[in-house]
């Protein structure tokens, strides 16, 4: 098994890495106060190449891979959650589908600008009673002649506020369920398109969390992305590749937790000695190193099975299910090993634990990995529940 | 116009140096590589030359091992059009002269109408090899630039070099050789299309042989490194402040000698 980085993932990440440190760590603690989206440092990654990293060349993208976008999103994690996230559903929940079901047309129109990183595109599935349970869309969008006409209210949506572009999912056919479930592109401005709210959030609060309203919005029939009822089967193939990105976004806040702990460990001191010397915090630094390498293992495998073109989905759940829980892990040890001051904003890895929260809970719980995991365990019919 | 760029690769800054166990180099092992940070100004600008033309060809130059191929690599995500890779057993030795004459057989061999060179490499300090590489091509030299501007006709570069108190302003006929003091610009990242792109550039590995050079003992040889010795320990004056204040200015004439 081939465990070393490319040269060119190595300097991707080496990149990414300097870029983190150097443009978005300064900011951080000012964008989380102020839960105010960092527009500048975003244009930058997407001049970048930060915000179409698995598009080829010909659409817009920086023709690399699913290892090279890991390592990138855990770069820019270890310095702010929130900035990982825009990246990652920038380049997984958007600019991925649309390369994987667009035409050369919808491409050209709607994937290039993204994948450039002159705009920025979101996925607007989840709705207030369908989260875990997203096949039970209540949005309709009703066929009229050579459009589809879109009612309804989509909810948590990322980077919902500022995105030119949203993937919007809806039934074009009640009768069929999950099976009705169509895909659209719709774009900011389109009449009867509204953002109604932003949500006021535990973390990741420099990302936009927005609810979308469609009161007879118009989409044109060239925007339904694949064919009608296709909307589910692409839905749940996009984000098992978005798990890769949260995965690593979530390796990323606990190492960068992890690394202000042991640098805290080692000048902090206690009954005369660095509280690294303690063989507490030593156990709690360990525990974190195993737990981090692990996740981050994990992670690379999945983009590896996806980079190969092999099935990927169980291993995308077991990296994301594993990082979301190192993360939490990790982060609240790292406030521990900081004592009183690791709750005090100033010392910023509360704020790497309120990030991190997010990773167990959006593109599917750590109870859904689970039980996507079971299924594959068990067999599909053995393990359903109900 | 073409350009060429002579860049090191030198440990990262963020490195703690040990000496080796020959006692005369230092020990690599595990070191993160880099390109020396002056050397960076000197890329960026040969870019925004070439780009400010519109035309031109940014050619990097490196002499080193094998693991220079890496820094080299740098250079052409950047943007550098294509490299030279001095990798030579003969030149395991390198002092700055020999570095200089051949780097001096490549600029003859290439013809570039400037040279950049950043103002030293942080690993060494020695800050010769711009001057040296002058003297033996007989051009013009300006170091520590914080500012240029070649001609429309790509005559001559007027530059502009940090100086106490102000910037004192040249102008030399090209060809010309200019070294990079930071403030010169701000180098950019790589993109990850650059990146992507960089395994296609050409890199030429150059013998010294190729250039008609032999091998020379070098004019400097390292006879020792030595570790710093460590920092002792500050002193805290304790007492009320009129006594401490006292005791510090008396230690400080008396003790340390500083006043």
């Amino acid at each position: 098994m081939e465990l070393d980085l490319t040269d060119e993932q190595r300097m991707i990440q080496a990149m990414a890495r300097e870029f983190a440190e150097t443009a978005i760590r300064p900011i951080a603690v000012e964008i989380d106060r102020e839960a105010r989206f960092p527009h500048e440092t975003v244009k930058r990654m997407g001049a970048l190449g930060l915000m179409g990293i698995m598009v080829p060349e010909r659409w817009g993208g920086s023709g690399a891979d699913t290892v090279a976008y890991v390592v990138a999103v855990e770069e820019i994690a270890k310095a702010c959650g929130s900035h990982a996230v825009i990246m990652s559903v920038n380049n997984s929940l958007y600019c991925d589908p649309l390369l994987t079901y667009g035409t050369d047309a919808q491409r050209e129109r709607f994937l290039v600008p993204v994948a450039a990183g002159q705009a920025n595109g979101c996925f607007a599935l989840t709705e207030s009673q369908a989260g875990s349970d997203a096949r039970n869309q209540a949005t309709l969008a009703t066929r009229d002649g050579d459009s589809y006409v879109l009612n309804g209210k989509k909810q948590f949506i990322s980077t919902g506020r500022e995105a030119s572009f949203a993937l919007v999912f809806g039934q074009t056919d009640r009768a069929k369920a999950h099976h009705g479930i169509s895909a659209f592109v719709v774009e900011k401005g389109a009449p009867g398109f509204g953002v109604s709210k932003t949500e006021d959030k535990l973390g990741i609060r420099a990302s936009d969390t927005a609810e979308l309203v469609f009161e007879d919005c118009r989409v044109p029939a060239a925007s339904r992305l694949g064919e009608e009822g296709m909307g589910f089967t692409i839905a749940m193939g996009t984000i098992d590749g978005g798990r890769i990105g949260i995965a690593a976004q979530a390796v990323g806040l606990a190492a960068g937790a992890y690394e202000r702990a042991v640098a805290y460990a080692r000048e902090r001191k206690s009954f005369g000695v660095p509280i690294g010397q303690h063989q507490m915090v030593q156990w709690m630094l360990a525990d974190m190193a195993t737990a981090i390498d692990g996740a981050r293992l994990l992670t690379l495998r999945a983009a590896t099975l996806k980079d190969a073109g092999k099935p990927f989905g169980v291993a995308a759940a077991m990296a994301k299910l594993f990082a979301a829980e190192t993360a939490m892990k990790a982060t609240t040890d790292a406030i521990q090993v900081h004592g009183g001051y690791g709750y005090i904003r100033e010392y910023e890895v509360e704020r790497y634990f309120r990030d991190a929260k997010i990773t167990q809970i959006y593109e599917g719980t750590s109870q859904i990995q689970k039980l996507v995991i079971a299924r594959e365990v068990l067999g599909r019919t053995a393990g359903r529940s109900a | 116009m073409k350009i060429l760029v002579a860049i090191k690769q030198v440990p990262d800054t963020a490195t703690q140096v040990k000496v080796g166990a020959d006692g005369k180099a230092i020990d690599t092992a595990g070191i993160t590589w880099i390109v020396s940070p002056y050397d960076e100004y000197a890329v960026e600008e040969a870019l925004r030359i070439k780009e400010k033309r519109g035309q031109g060809e940014v050619v990097a130059v490196s002499l080193g091992p094998d693991r220079v191929k890496e820094a080299i690599r740098s250079c052409l995500a950047m943007g550098c059009d294509r490299a030279i890779h001095l990798n030579d057993p003969a030149w395991n030795d390198a002092d700055t002269l020999t570095t200089a004459k051949a780097l001096a057989a490549v600029i003859k061999q290439e013809a570039p109408q400037l040279v950049l060179c950043g103002r030293q490499a942080i690993d060494d300090d020695m800050g010769a090899v711009t001057a040296q590489l002058a003297e033996l091509l007989g051009w013009p030299c300006a170091y520590w630039i914080m500012e240029e501007t070649v001609d429309a006709d790509g005559k001559s570069v007027r530059a502009a070099r940090q100086a106490e108190g102000g910037l004192e302003v040249f102008d030399l006929p090209l060809p010309a050789i200019l070294a990079a003091q930071k403030g010169l610009n701000e180098p950019r990242y790589p993109t990850l299309k650059g990146i992507m792109g960089a395994k296609k550039k050409e890199i030429k590995d150059v013998k010294a042989g190729d250039l008609g050079l032999g091998a020379e003992p070098p004019q400097l040889a390292v006879i020792g490194l030595e570790a710093l010795p460590p920092r002792p320990p500050g002193r805290v004056i304790q007492g009320d402040v009129p006594a401490a204040v006292k005791e510090l200015v008396r230690a400080l004439r008396e003790d340390a000698k500083a006043i």
